[in-house]
């Protein structure tokens, strides 16, 4: 896959991703804390350990211990109460962050979250806007996201904001982030859910209040692109490409090469004409018609699509002869 | 069978022939035939391994597709798991020694031990099973609702987990009694090798969760083939639920991995440094209390699955606990090197592996308690890295550490120190490479159980596949090395390293019946101070 946003690796430190809300420093400051600790702690051990097995080899005058020390009571409490104390500070520590990632204040911008096999759908109530693998919120403010799965478990993981949240069927889980940095974020999806989990991923692109709202008055209908063009960004915006390929090799969907106006063969034995109203019902409602050898996985795309869409994608299928 | 029709044959020599191993009451060949059953399911277990690092090396497809390279990752996962791992150190070295370090003639009831066995491979075939129908692509978690809605074959899969989850039952109940009832006259509980200690407070763990995976998969069964809506929302079911039940097992069973492991060390770092161990009791009762805090930390792994904001403070509460007898083990070991006469033998070389590996597991462990930094690292792969290093940095390295101290013991003969060292350190570094890459790329976001990934992480990736074919020659060197050490190995003396405990009081092999003159314990395990080392002529110096 394509690196896109470049906050992940190339911007981060040794260790963590680039942060890019408030709590995200929080985090890290905690996870560096644990670190050097653990760094302090464990090089400690280790030259006691290593002291000790030069020191006390066996060598022709050291055959036998020394005398042997079975038991220190001070100093086998003080082995349990000192790391007691340093994990009890850690517990409470990450605790108290925790709370601050899993309480949103009042007064967010929500946005809806649907996990789907295998895409992300957002929708902006109050706008009405729907987007697919990408979306957009304005810098310095609250966002939460209410998010529901239509299949199995999903999970909303955005590395820069140092949040994650299982996406579960048939109940809402949230999530929520102020960004502090405008720029171009990636998403994962991090709970196992099938051939193309690792392809579950979006974009989000935080912008500055002037742009966002540039955003909203534009992300009307795209009616100047031609249909044939417009249909190949979809292909990719829309997460076609996950399951379908175009140059024939088979994913878990058929290729759409050369499939236009060929007679395919249904797993119910019949034979059905790839036409503009078999592609338009394949695009509505997948399980409608199967191809043989392939399992009905298709998630519905009714009311993610608007009619130009569908139809753009129509040409673009014409088009991979 | 009396002693003196068998005077001077061992128990491989009483008897010849398939069906003398078949039927066999012995634990010796019990756990002999346990051990080749688990090196084998280590050995399909690597190479499912092996093939899914090799995928990884590019984030195109190079060999498999997503369906296969998340049907390998399963296998592995499964495999490891539950073939290898859970019976690694219990069934096989807990087998053969158990009898021996109490001066005990056999377990307590030798028959249900022979039924484990036989179980065992009735639970390993329906895992096999498996492969046929349509290798299972769920991961070895089986989450809900994936496993109830995917067409492969999960019931065979969860099924064989079901069945060997008794094999594992038996083989507690066994050693509960064993150790409460078979101690040679002398043995207080506080006079007991820690090994086993470390096996009874596995059995503890055994006997009591195991059933509760079994009911789980057992659900999880009748919703797949009767249709019946437990965990599955579309049939009005709670996918969390299955997560919460899994769990409930799944983490006391990683105790089920450790513990055995943590016994092990005890009997190579005491052997090896020639002194008595440091702090027995505290070492005995943190195998208990890790038992029992074991059962109430499952939480831990259900940190970002919508669990309430109080029930994550109490699991992470909780999970900083039972961190504390972990860390208390590792002191003593350390403390017990101190004026010691230490020995650098291949089994203490993996000691030290696991002190370097298990101290990076546990370190890293803490990262994952906190709740905030949970949340981010989360199905990451520093997760899969923390728990490579606690199994297979802490596990295996004392699994192999006991086949290399033991070996002697149950076959009589000894092994090419040399390549054996060698292999050590390939294993140590191949294991460093493969792991160690796994922390970063998760810290910087990597997600788990992704067959194709961001180009960025590439060199991760490539640095991780690398090592693992570092681990791979170290493992055939094993294999070669070992081999060669049945078929010519050099006798060995019945007490090569100098140990103390009874195992080493009698003859490698063992007589079938164990000892000659039944034992009679005046003085602590690891005595070194005031007993004399047993079979001294023929030890290596």
């Amino acid at each position: 896959m394509k690196t896109i946003a470049e906050n992940l690796i190339q911007k981060g430190s040794f260790w963590l991703p680039r942060p890019a809300t408030q709590i995200a420093h929080d985090v890290d400051t905690l996870f560096y804390t644990i670190l050097w600790f653990s760094v302090a702690i464990f090089l400690a051990m280790f030259i006691i350990g290593l002291v000790f097995v030069v020191k006390y080899k066996r060598t022709s005058t050291n055959t036998k211990a020394e005398k042997h020390v079975t038991h220190n009571n001070v100093a086998e409490i003080l082995w349990t109460v000192i790391p007691l104390i340093l994990l009890m500070i850690v517990f409470w520590w990450g605790y108290q962050d925790y709370l601050k990632l899993s309480v949103a204040p009042p007064n967010t911008m929500d946005i809806k979250v649907t996990g789907k096999k295998w895409f992300w759908s957002f929708n902006y109530p109050k706008e009405g806007i729907n987007t697919l693998n990408e979306f957009v919120v304005p810098v310095n403010t609250p966002v939460r996201l209410i998010m529901a799965s239509e299949d199995v478990i999903h999970s909303m993981f955005i590395p820069n904001f140092r949040v994650k949240k299982d996406v579960i069927p048939n109940r809402y889980t949230t999530v929520w982030f102020e960004a502090s940095d405008i720029g171009i974020y990636q998403v994962f999806c991090t709970e196992y859910c099938g051939d193309g989990h690792s392809s579950m991923s979006a974009i989000l692109k935080v912008m500055s209040q002037a742009d966002y709202d540039r955003w909203l008055q534009s992300n009307g209908e795209d009616t100047d692109t031609p249909l044939p063009e417009l249909g190949k960004k979809l292909y990719t915006a829309k997460a076609c490409n996950t399951c379908h390929s175009i140059d024939g090799s088979v994913k878990v969907g058929p290729s759409w090469k050369a499939i236009y106006n060929s007679d395919r063969q249904m797993a119910d034995g019949s034979s059905v004409k790839a036409d503009d109203n078999y592609i338009r019902e394949s695009v509505v409602n997948p399980q409608a018609k199967v191809v043989k050898g392939f399992a009905p996985v298709m998630p519905a795309y009714a009311g993610l699509l608007s009619d130009r869409e569908i139809d753009a994608i129509i040409e673009y299928i014409k088009s991979l002869k | 069978m009396s002693l003196e029709n068998n005077s001077g044959k061992n128990f491989m020599e009483v008897a010849k022939g398939l069906k003398s191993w078949l039927v066999t009451l012995d634990h010796k060949r019990i756990g002999i035939m346990y051990l080749l059953f688990v090196i084998s399911a280590f050995f399909l277990g690597g190479v499912f391994a092996l093939l899914l690092r090799f995928e990884l090396l590019s984030p195109n497809q190079i060999a498999f597709t997503a369906k296969q390279y998340n049907q390998l990752f399963t296998l592995h996962g499964a495999i490891m798991v539950f073939l290898f791992i859970v019976p690694s150190i219990p069934a096989s070295l807990g087998n053969f020694l158990l009898p021996l370090q109490i001066g005990a003639v056999d377990v307590a009831f030798p028959r249900l031990n022979l039924a484990s066995l036989y179980i065992y491979m009735v639970g390993a075939v329906f895992c096999f099973l498996s492969l046929y129908l349509g290798a299972v692509d769920t991961g070895w978690t089986f989450y809900t609702p994936y496993s109830s809605t995917t067409d492969t074959s999960v019931i065979s899969i969860t099924l064989g987990a079901f069945i060997l989850g008794f094999s594992s039952i038996l083989t507690g109940v066994n050693f509960i009694a064993t150790i409460h009832k078979m101690r040679a006259p002398g043995m207080t509980w506080f006079k007991m090798p820690l090994f086993v200690w470390s096996l009874y407070a596995t059995a503890i763990i055994q006997v009591l969760a195991t059933p509760v995976l079994a009911i789980t998969l057992l659900l999880l069964i009748f919703e797949r083939l009767l249709g019946i809506g437990i965990f599955d929302p579309a049939l009005g079911g709670d996918p969390v639920l299955f997560q919460h039940f899994f769990w409930f097992y799944s983490h006391p069973a990683v105790y089920i991995m450790i513990l055995p492991a943590m016994g092990v060390m005890s009997e190579l770092v005491t052997t090896f440094c020639k002194r008595n161990i440091f702090g027995y009791k505290l070492i005995a009762f943190s195998s208990i209390a890790i038992a029992i805090i074991s059962f109430l930390v499952w939480g831990h792994h259900l940190f970002v699955s919508g669990q309430s904001q109080f029930a994550a403070m109490l699991f992470s509460l909780l999970t900083f606990l039972v961190a504390i007898p972990s860390a208390i083990k590792v002191f003593n070991w350390l403390s017990t090197m101190y004026k010691g006469s230490i020995t650098f033998y291949t089994p203490f070389l993996y000691f030290l592996s696991f002190m370097f590996l298990f101290c990076i597991g546990g370190f890293t462990g803490v990262f994952l308690g906190a709740l905030s930094i949970d949340v981010h690292l989360h199905d990451t792969y520093f997760v899969v890295a923390h728990f490579h290093y606690v199994m297979m940095g802490g596990t295996v390295m004392a699994f192999l550490g006991g086949l290399h101290y033991w070996w002697p013991k149950m076959f009589g003969k000894m092994y090419n120190e040399g390549l054996a060292k060698t292999s050590c350190l390939l294993v140590f570094l191949g294991f460093n490479i493969t792991f160690f890459s796994q922390f970063i790329m998760g810290s910087k976001g990597m997600p788990r159980r992704y067959y194709s990934y961001l180009e960025q992480y590439q060199p991760y990736h490539i640095a991780s596949t690398i090592g693992s074919w570092v681990l791979a020659v170290g493992f055939f060197l094993m294999a070669g090395y070992l081999i060669h050490s049945l078929l010519r190995g050099k006798k060995a003396p019945s007490n090569p390293w100098g140990g103390l405990t009874l195992e080493w009081h009698t003859t490698s092999p063992p007589p079938l019946e164990n000892f000659d003159v039944k034992p009679r314990i005046t003085h602590d395990p690891y005595d070194y101070e005031n007993m004399d080392i047993p079979n001294e002529k023929g030890m290596l110096k």
